[in-house]
């Protein structure tokens, strides 16, 4: 049955790289093991609505966005979009109705541009691979709908300048207008404004919120800023080592954390304010272990302050800890 | 700074430093007439976006410029005897035992090919003159001291994470005893996790060693956690500095103002996006007057024809007209 709420539903999905075995190995007949960068997590995302991926390196949040946009494939799990199950569909001719619905935007604006296309080229090349316009009108139309949405105005100023004539952040306004021009319902951010500096984030993300009030248009924001997370995004899912441990309303994350995982990230995070300095970072000790070498239980134990008997043993699963709030904590149970 | 006066003389006073870098020919200017004083034991924040100068200010006072970069005015001075910023070979001394960088791309920093415990004994054999023992103990001390067991000097830099290669930068930093660390975004690379450790780290070995920072960042928030004070570069030029509980809470110029209310903030519990207007100034064409004049939202006539000067204003310094007003104005002009 196609469920209308939700534009897209990733149900078990699952991600594990194969790791090469040595020689010797494969003498032995030792199983070669895998990396288990995405290990089964259930998120949706409603129509219009704005989900934040935080996650520290490592912790398998750009494997995530990769998948949904269908630059890797899943292992296992489902992902339906718009209710069609899209996981193992493949091919360009198969996916373009896809890639008309699904866009994604690039953490470096300067590698993502290619410096010997105009920004007219950069904007109107989906427009032309999808075959979305029918005549060098509509596409100008288009294109110059598309720089204006993203705030480059006015946008017939733009058309003919290179990437290296451009600010860093007018360059991540033409990789958003490049990725709004097919008018797709959902974007995925990778990192959208992490090279940018402070005072052209928020110009970004002002134009981020614009397009889902205007075009009510979904946005999976892919970061590891739980404050900046909480600024953009109605639901908030923290990824640790492969898995969701928690998933709430960004300000029940945020205020309310039930994850002794998000606490730690929210404690590590500096804050600014009237009462800033000097508070003591209360981080976590010790490093994210590595993907391949997941440990047993509860994945997070061997870091966890709060950890008991039952977390070596047994993986929490996601328990309900209130309206629209999941914690995967045995603490939760 | 005045107050510096009736305490001890400081530990490095910067005066009047600009520095031009030639590009095709054309002479831009970097940095322009930054003064500031750094005491014994201080932690002063350098923060500013890409552009501002505030690299190009830590690398001067390193003597590690770029050799199209050139010191056209002022001096820096450490223990009141000056630095020879802008001739490599005399400056060579200098290095390492009084001031030392701590990079932000600890994988670019490190030798690839060579085991950490080799690289952190080398200045100290280099510069302290110790034979290759005497360095190899001294290196697994600075390697206990920022938290890697000392065995693991034998590891390579590529088989260590992150957060571990910016502590053997640390430990190499330390290595000849410096009384100030220049921090280029130490952190900015790591994740918030490592970060908190990394300047827990720094905070630790500061009250320990008595050591000044100088920690060059783009981030607010690190320096609101792990500084005495705050220094806010714009297009080349120190607009403000304070210490970080006055600019937080009562920022004044309006440059500063913005740069914390664009940061999201939690405890604010105010879900606003403001961002500032306009883009970063070019340095080749800079604006006239005070640079920031094209994106200010208090912007008046004088800020376009005239530079403000950076003049002490409460217990800290702005470089803004609003505050130059006559000198009973000033406070209700912030008001």
């Amino acid at each position: 049955m196609p469920d209308t709420a939700d534009i897209l539903r990733l149900e078990s999905l699952q991600v594990h790289f194969p790791i090469q075995g040595g020689l010797f190995d494969h003498v032995l007949g030792r199983p070669a093991g895998a990396v288990r960068a995405v290990d089964g997590i259930d998120l949706n995302i409603g129509r219009g609505e704005i989900v934040a991926l935080v996650g520290e390196s490592g912790s398998g949040k750009t494997t995530v966005g990769r998948v949904i946009t269908k630059l890797a494939q899943p292992t296992g799990g489902r992902m339906l979009f718009e209710g069609r199950d899209m996981t193992s569909v493949q091919g360009s001719s198969a996916l373009r109705p896809y890639r008309h619905r699904v866009q994604m935007i690039f953490q470096d604006a300067y590698q993502a541009l290619n410096p010997r296309h105009t920004v007219f080229d950069v904007v109107a090349e989906p427009l032309r691979s999808l075959r979305l316009v029918g005549n060098a009108s509509q596409l100008t139309e288009r294109v110059s709908e598309a720089l204006a949405s993203a705030g480059l105005n006015p946008p017939g100023d733009f058309f003919a300048r290179f990437p290296h004539e451009l600010s860093g952040g007018q360059r991540q306004r033409v990789v958003i207008a490049g990725a709004l021009a097919v008018r797709p319902g959902l974007i995925v951010a990778d990192e959208p404004v992490s090279m940018l500096d402070v005072s052209i984030r928020a110009q970004i993300l002002q134009v981020l919120v614009a397009l889902r009030d205007k075009h009510n248009m979904a946005l999976l924001f892919i970061t590891h800023d739980l404050p900046l997370a909480w600024l953009i995004a109605d639901k908030i899912a923290v990824l640790y080592l492969g898995k969701l441990v928690e998933i709430g309303s960004a300000d029940d994350i945020t205020f309310n954390p039930r994850h002794p995982y998000t606490v730690a990230l929210r404690n590590a995070t500096p804050q600014v304010g009237a009462n800033a300095g000097r508070a003591e970072l209360r981080g976590l000790q010790g490093e994210v272990p590595s993907a391949a070498r997941v440990p047993k239980g509860c994945r997070f134990h061997p870091r966890c302050p709060l950890a008991f008997d039952r977390c070596k043993q047994e993986e929490p699963p996601a328990i309900e800890v209130g309206p629209q709030h999941m914690s995967a904590c045995w603490l939760a149970a | 700074m005045t107050s510096s006066s009736q305490e001890k003389p400081p530990l490095l006073d910067v005066k009047g430093l600009s520095v031009d870098y030639g590009l095709k020919g054309v002479p831009s200017r970097a940095i322009d007439s930054v003064s500031f004083a750094l005491r014994a034991g201080e932690a002063v924040g350098l923060v500013g976006e890409s552009g501002s100068g505030k690299t190009t200010t830590a690398m001067a006072i390193a003597g590690l410029l770029s050799p199209n970069a050139r010191v056209s005015k002022g001096e820096v001075r450490y223990r009141g005897e000056q630095l020879p910023i802008d001739d490599d070979a005399s400056m060579r001394p200098h290095r390492w035992s009084e001031t030392s960088v701590v990079f932000q791309g600890a994988m670019n920093a490190l030798n690839p090919v060579h085991r950490i415990i080799k690289q952190i004994a080398e200045p100290c054999m280099l510069k302290l003159g110790m034979s290759r023992g005497e360095a190899t103990a001294r290196a697994r001390e600075l390697l206990e001291l920022v938290g890697i067991p000392a065995d693991r000097g034998s590891a390579y830099p590529h088989e260590l994470s992150g957060g571990m290669r910016q502590r053997v930068m640390i430990a190499m930093a330390l290595a000849c005893r410096p009384s100030i660390i220049i921090g280029d975004e130490p952190t900015t690379a790591l994740d918030v996790i490592t970060q908190a450790q990394i300047l827990k780290l720094l905070g630790e070995l500061r009250s320990r060693l008595g050591l000044a920072l100088i920690l060059i960042t783009h981030d607010l928030s690190v320096v609101a956690e792990c500084c005495d004070r705050v220094m806010i570069m714009y297009a080349g030029r120190i607009v403000e500095d304070g210490t970080v509980a006055e600019i937080f809470a009562q920022p004044k110029h309006p440059y500063t103002r913005l740069l914390i209310e664009s940061i999201p903030n939690p405890a604010s519990g105010k879900k606003m996006i403001r961002p500032i207007p306009g883009d970063p100034p070019n340095l080749v064409n800079r604006p006239s007057g005070c640079a920031f004049h094209p994106r200010c939202p208090s912007v008046m006539a004088v800020c376009a024809t005239e530079v403000p000067s950076l003049d002490q204003f409460g217990r800290g310094r702005v470089a803004c007209h609003l505050y130059r007003s006559s000198q009973e104005d000033k406070v209700a002009v912030h008001a």
